[in-house]
């Protein structure tokens, strides 16, 4: 099937001609406040991220593990609002010349409605969206408010997913594919072993799209094991926990120590 | 999905990637049970083995007489095994845990009900249990989690969001999408993604069926209204679903009415205009939510109503107007418990209570011809503690803070 690689894509593929392998990042916007949003994405973008996954706080992130969490929960007890999300996210874009995606769950986009959600997104320069509690059976509306906007809607591959449905979710993604490691939920541990390179080589073969990974992934070695058997490694919780465990100034070392 | 699970436009099945071949396997495990008729007999079986089931209807002679209109009836489902409906959809759930070969189940629960009515499913399949409850409803339900320990089951603590029902689901789905392999969810209510609001009515639907046959024999003809109280809604669900052919039945579903009005005060998600359309938890219904679309806290004297959706199919039959939706309020649901009580010595749960409430308002406004017939969908014991403060009865605080201080000195003297 041949398709025109969306922004997103086309930024990826360039980068991957300088590195073998690119590093994205998760932080929860309004997290701790939105004034350190900003300032962790700062750091984040200067120890070389090479793009950022900004989510959406949602009351019930049914998805996530303990640290994204209570990140969520942090950020709505704190009066985080949708529209200060946006706002926030439309001056990140602006500002650092990386591409930038949402992370949320569907009832964020469903409230606000499906196609005001993405049109907003392409209007603030948001390249993508991750919404892990939307199967593209359901996703039609977004399907096509994507599509329409040029952006790119990217979909989770998991080691239980049979072949014909990876290639039927590599099918309706665009941008990269999200291959999460291990089942569960994000931020626990993750054993990088032989078992992994073979599923991440199944991956690969049910799709075209660049191959991110994630779930677990915190160290220096996990980021070396990925490479050349992935093109993105994700790095979730983990900056989370270092900034809750050791302050916003430490965001940038650890981003560092990852791809020194 | 072989089926998408939608009612009208209520429903569907908004999962995690990593939970679509569980998803796939429920269903299929589901549908073929649904086609095998030795599934249903012998879930018959054990229902009236383990449980208590047929239940029974009984008519309360001294109430119909006291409000002076319909003649009221009660569909007694505080007499099954762990004293509510719950053990009906968990026996079903329980055989078909054994069907899919999975070893351990898990479950979350509000009130406790559900809790308990799984972990006695579990001991005696002989499964690992292990409950998620609301870090806020373990407090204020600790005989309900003292027997779910007792029978083997771990109790998790949920101390996430407002540490009520919904988040103890979250909870449960964060250990699903780690141990689908071994583990089946066993989901309380008529709620969450497809084919569980399906697949827990169906289950439920023995009330309705047995209740349909029992007033016709009883008293010769349909009642008129039939009455459940809708915290999720699998009582309603079982109840109703014997009656939604029979048009000329109407068909009441009583929320938790709270402290009246206002986002915060209620749990009524359809009675009231707070709630609004959303999809969270798996799947699409009105939920009590912001207009960012996130879930607000609710209220309720009960802990097993307190609950921000309700089962999509129930959404659907309120835009249908096949059944209609009241709130009784905290005040009434205790005055109505206590009538109870007092007048024909039936202890309904907080939660039934809501359907008493009703039912005991609109009675008088009908004949003498006609019969109601309420869903008792539990018995109060687990809400002892609760009602002894409603009613503020002076001797249980003296029991209490007795027996307070005899453990106190037990552990001084250790």
């Amino acid at each position: 099937m041949t398709r025109t690689p969306t922004k997103l894509e086309a930024s990826i593929r360039q980068a991957l001609t300088q590195k073998d392998l690119l590093l994205m990042t998760h932080i929860v916007l309004g997290y701790p406040s939105f004034d350190d949003s900003l300032r962790v994405v700062e750091d984040m973008v200067e120890a070389g991220v090479d793009l950022m996954e900004l989510q959406i706080p949602f009351s019930e992130p049914m998805a996530d593990g303990p640290v994204i969490l209570r990140a969520n929960a942090s950020a709505l007890e704190r009066g985080a609002t949708v529209d200060q999300s946006f706002e926030m996210a439309e001056r990140i874009t602006k500002e650092f010349d990386i591409p930038f995606l949402f992370m949320t769950y569907y009832n964020i986009l469903f409230s606000r409605g499906v196609s005001t959600f993405v049109e907003r997104c392409d209007q603030i320069g948001i390249q993508g969206c991750i919404v892990p509690d939307l199967p593209p059976s359901e996703g039609q509306e977004y399907l096509d408010a994507m599509g329409k906007a040029k952006l790119s809607p990217v979909h989770i591959f998991t080691p239980n997913t049979p072949e014909p449905r990876m290639q039927e979710l590599s099918e309706k993604s665009a941008g990269f594919i999200y291959s999460v490691a291990r089942k569960g939920v994000t931020g626990k541990d993750t054993a990088f072993s032989n078992d992994i390179a073979d599923y991440l080589a199944l991956c690969r073969s049910n799709t075209d799209l660049p191959l991110a990974v994630g779930f677990g992934v915190k160290s220096r070695d996990d980021v070396d094991f990925l490479r050349g058997k992935a093109d993105i490694a994700v790095v979730g919780s983990e900056t989370i926990r270092v900034m809750e465990t050791e302050g916003v100034n430490a965001v940038k070392p650890f981003i560092q120590s990852l791809v020194a | 999905m072989k089926n998408s699970g939608y009612f009208s436009q209520f429903g569907g099945a908004f999962i995690p990637e990593i939970l679509v071949p569980t998803f796939d396997e429920l269903e299929t495990a589901y549908l073929t049970a649904r086609d095998d008729p030795d599934f249903w007999q012998e879930y018959l079986d054990i229902m009236s083995t383990y449980s208590c089931r047929a239940t029974p209807i009984t008519r309360l002679d001294n109430l119909t007489e006291q409000l002076g209109g319909a003649n009221i009836y009660v569909k007694r489902e505080d007499l099954n095994h762990t004293g509510a409906h719950k053990a009906n959809n968990v026996m079903g759930q329980g055989l078909l845990t054994k069907r899919m070969g999975k070893k351990r189940v898990i479950a979350e629960t509000g009130a406790g009900q559900h809790g308990v009515a799984t972990a006695t499913m579990a001991a005696k399949f002989g499964f690992d249990c292990t409950i998620y409850m609301g870090a806020h409803d373990v407090a204020r339900q600790r005989p309900n989690v003292f027997w779910m320990e007792q029978m083997g089951a771990t109790v998790v603590a949920v101390t996430e969001g407002s540490q009520t029902l919904k988040d103890a689901i979250n909870e449960a789905f964060r250990d699903w999408v780690t141990n689908m392999d071994d583990t089946h969810y066993v989901l309380g209510t008529a709620c969450g993604p497809h084919p569980f609001p399906e697949m827990v009515s169906w289950f439920q639907s023995i009330i309705g069926t047995e209740a349909r046959t029992q007033m016709l024999e009883r008293t010769g003809k349909l009642p008129k209204r039939v009455y459940a109280c809708v915290g999720g809604g699998s009582n309603a669900m079982g109840i109703f679903s014997g009656f939604m052919d029979d048009n000329d039945v109407e068909l009441v579903g009583v929320e938790a009415g709270g402290r009246g009005k206002g986002m915060g005060e209620h749990a009524a998600r359809l009675a009231y205009d707070d709630a609004t359309i959303g999809v969270a938890q798996g799947y699409k219904t009105y939920f009590l939510q912001n207009t960012d679309g996130q879930m607000q806290d609710t209220h309720s004297v009960s802990a097993g109503l307190d609950y921000v959706g309700v089962s999509p199919i129930l959404s659907h039959l309120h835009e249908s107007k096949r059944v209609r939706f009241e709130a009784a309020n905290d005040k009434d649901v205790v005055e109505a418990m206590q009538r109870t009580v007092r007048n024909e010595g039936l202890i309904p749960a907080l939660e039934s209570s809501h359907a008493f409430a009703q039912a005991y308002l609109e009675a008088p406004t009908l004949s003498s011809d006609d019969d109601i017939l309420i869903n008792m969908s539990g018995r109060a014991d687990k809400d002892i503690f609760t009602v002894a403060d409603a009613v503020d009865d002076p001797k249980w605080r003296d029991f209490i803070i007795d027996k307070a201080e005899a453990y106190r000195q037990e552990m001084n003297n250790d």
